[in-house]
């Protein structure tokens, strides 16, 4: 494999949804957003690792990060820095606040035609929606193929790539044209760890908004003067939008409502681990016909 | 006519059953909305496929067969059920929520700039009002699905864009014949007209499917294991319990994502609906990640050694120990007691 890729990973910080604990929930039982940590969606780390290593194989690539979000989001473009990532770019913009699945990814489609890429590579679903959808979308937005639930690259050819796909009950290997749009799975390699070297080097990798928040200090001085230091900053007049198509007002999918899930107590009948508990237990299980 | 239509997904040559479940769903959609419910089927040798989904309620069968459509491949069925759309103008189209239908579903919903919503555990037909303009809408699909890692239930609207497009999980809803069976009427796709050549840019190389082996959905007994089983080798334990008990086995996401068991087992947001007899939770904490898909279980056993474990909420019966305890026990006393 030896051509050189333009790979572009899309990412998304989320709440980490998976650990909702004790000390996320509120005495009315809902979720305290606040109390819950902003992370790298986990299948957009397995999906940055599919790239890097894409990139170790096809000598000459490189590897961007793409992410729409808040300004602190800058936050998992450096991490993806520290893993072996080349660079990034957020998109961000309060024009883009609200948007559903398609509003989503026409806002990234429309930044993908700017920055350009052979291979677009992003993690299957985010943990906050679990939807799956922006993928696809935006591989249909940019009219290009998609290959979803992708697990390894077998093989780059000059204008193709072979895939494994893991679906519900087996793989499937398939062959796609370039471009193309990959969606990862969790089942794909896991993402290797931070380079203590990239660290350092890449420490004070920010966007022209960090910068300017803290002008005078240090860590800012030192992106100014570095060009590799900078993370790439678009907003929507950047990505040449049309601006009916964004946020709130580009998503055919509103919201109606929002309930709280709130546990419902019952009394449950409490048992001791004892033999007379359990025994007891087994016998009315039996006696109901529940069991047996 | 603003139908409702229900792409139905082939599974080893046979009906899948969520396809079954949406018709039946549909079916009740139908009737409060005083339309018709139309079938899509999209694969190959599906000769006589009607007959079964008539006798679920769908009016019309929709076919294309070709072996363009099996196996399933993304930029065909995505061209084909678009022309369709286009052609029929429903108001309503309903996947399952399988890799199938989250693959090209969303795809659809992009080209014909109509929303979707993923992965709803329900469907309702209301009225809304758009709070920002007023507008009164009438008849519009409620999609109701969890969000947030399932601590949140929203209900979505696409009051103005068509056709109102949802992917349901699969044992969400249930499957029920129609009290009469239908006419399902077959009618072809002229799916010559809508496909391109670059639609057929993908080749499949290589494709090894194994047979459903676990059916944890049609078990009347389950015993789940949580991370409180502690290794892939304490999940055993659940493995005994349930050869004794004549019961299926099942997973929390903790003990799948920690890789005590396989992901086919897993229960919950992520994993699969159940409804069982008995559900016996072990070393599982209860997330709602994981109690909505075993809550309407109609007994539940708990086995946690923290008394106030969220599962205890909705169990019957909360037994207090080590799994590594309790397990031998029950196998032990239900041993002793069923002679």
């Amino acid at each position: 494999m030896n051509k050189a890729l333009k790979i572009v990973v899309l990412a998304k910080q989320v709440p980490d949804t998976r650990n909702v604990g004790k000390d996320a929930m509120t005495a009315e039982g809902t979720v305290n957003r606040a109390a819950l940590p902003a992370i790298f969606n986990p299948e957009d780390l397995n999906a940055l690792e599919l790239a890097l290593r894409l990139k170790d194989e096809c000598v000459g690539s490189t590897v961007h990060i793409l992410s729409m979000g808040p300004m602190r989001a800058a936050d998992i473009i450096r991490d993806a820095i520290f893993r072996g990532a080349d660079g990034g770019y957020l998109l961000t913009d309060r024009k883009f606040a609200g948007a559903d699945t398609l509003a989503t990814s026409y806002a990234l489609s429309c930044a993908l035609r700017q920055i350009g890429a052979d291979v677009i590579v992003a993690g299957r679903q985010a943990i906050d929606g679990d939807t799956a959808q922006v993928g696809p979308q935006v591989a249909e937005k940019l009219g290009l193929p998609q290959v979803t639930y992708a697990e390894q690259v077998v093989q780059v050819k000059e204008s193709s790539i072979v895939v494994r796909r893991r679906l519900e009950r087996g793989v499937e290997v398939v062959e796609s044209p370039l471009p193309a749009v990959i969606t990862v799975n969790s089942s794909a390699a896991e993402v290797r760890p931070q380079n203590a070297l990239r660290m350092m080097k890449y420490k004070y990798a920010m966007t022209s908004s960090e910068i300017a928040a803290d002008v005078e200090s240090l860590s800012a001085k030192m992106a100014q003067k570095h060009d590799y230091l900078k993370i790439v900053e678009l907003t929507a007049v950047d990505i040449e939008c049309d601006e009916q198509q964004l946020g709130l007002l580009g998503s055919p999918t509103k919201v109606k409502k929002i309930e709280n899930v709130v546990f419902q107590s019952k009394e449950a009948k409490r048992l001791e681990a004892s033999d007379e508990d359990i025994n007891g237990l087994m016998v009315e299980l039996i006696a109901s016909h529940t069991l047996g | 006519m603003n139908n409702i239509f229900v792409y139905i997904e082939i599974e080893d040559g046979a009906i899948a059953d969520v396809s079954l479940e949406l018709l039946t769903k549909g079916r009740e959609l139908a009737a409060t909305l005083g339309v018709k419910l139309e079938a899509v089927v999209l694969g190959h040798n599906v000769e006589g496929i009607e007959k079964e989904l008539a006798a679920y309620g769908a009016d019309t069968v929709w076919v294309a067969d070709d072996e363009l459509f099996a196996p399933f491949r993304t930029l065909p069925h995505t061209s084909v059920l678009c022309g369709l759309i286009k052609a029929e103008q429903p108001q309503i189209v309903l996947f399952g929520a399988t890799p199938v239908g989250r693959d090209f579903a969303p795809r659809v919903s992009s080209a014909l700039h109509s929303g979707l919503t993923a992965d709803c555990t329900q469907l309702e037909i209301g009225p809304h009002k758009d709070a920002k303009t007023g507008k009164e809408y009438e008849n519009l699909l409620y999609q109701i699905r969890p969000a947030f890692g399932g601590n949140i239930i929203a209900t979505i609207v696409n009051p103005d864009h068509r056709p109102q497009m949802a992917t349901v999980r699969e044992g969400v809803m249930r499957k029920e014949p129609a009290a009469q069976s239908a006419t399902g009427e077959v009618k072809a796709i002229a799916w010559r007209e809508y496909i391109t050549p670059s639609d057929l840019a993908i080749t499949i190389l290589d494709r090894q499917i194994e047979e459903r082996k676990i059916n944890i959905k049609g078990a009347s007994v389950i015993v789940a294991g949580g991370y409180g089983m502690g290794s892939k080798d304490g999940f055993k334990l659940c493995y005994e319990l349930a050869e004794v008990l004549g019961a299926e086995v099942g997973a929390s996401r903790a003990a799948v994502d920690a890789g005590f068991c396989e992901h086919e087992r897993q229960i919950g947001q992520t994993g699969v609906t159940v409804r069982p007899k008995l559900y016996i939770a072990c070393g599982i904490s209860g997330q709602i990640q994981h109690t909505a898909g075993m809550d309407e279980s109609s007994m539940i056993i708990s086995i946690n050694t923290d008394a106030d474990a969220p599962i205890n909420k909705i169990a019957d019966y909360a037994i207090t120990g080590k799994v590594e305890e309790v397990i031998p026990k029950m196998i032990k006393y239900y041993k002793q007691n069923s002679k």
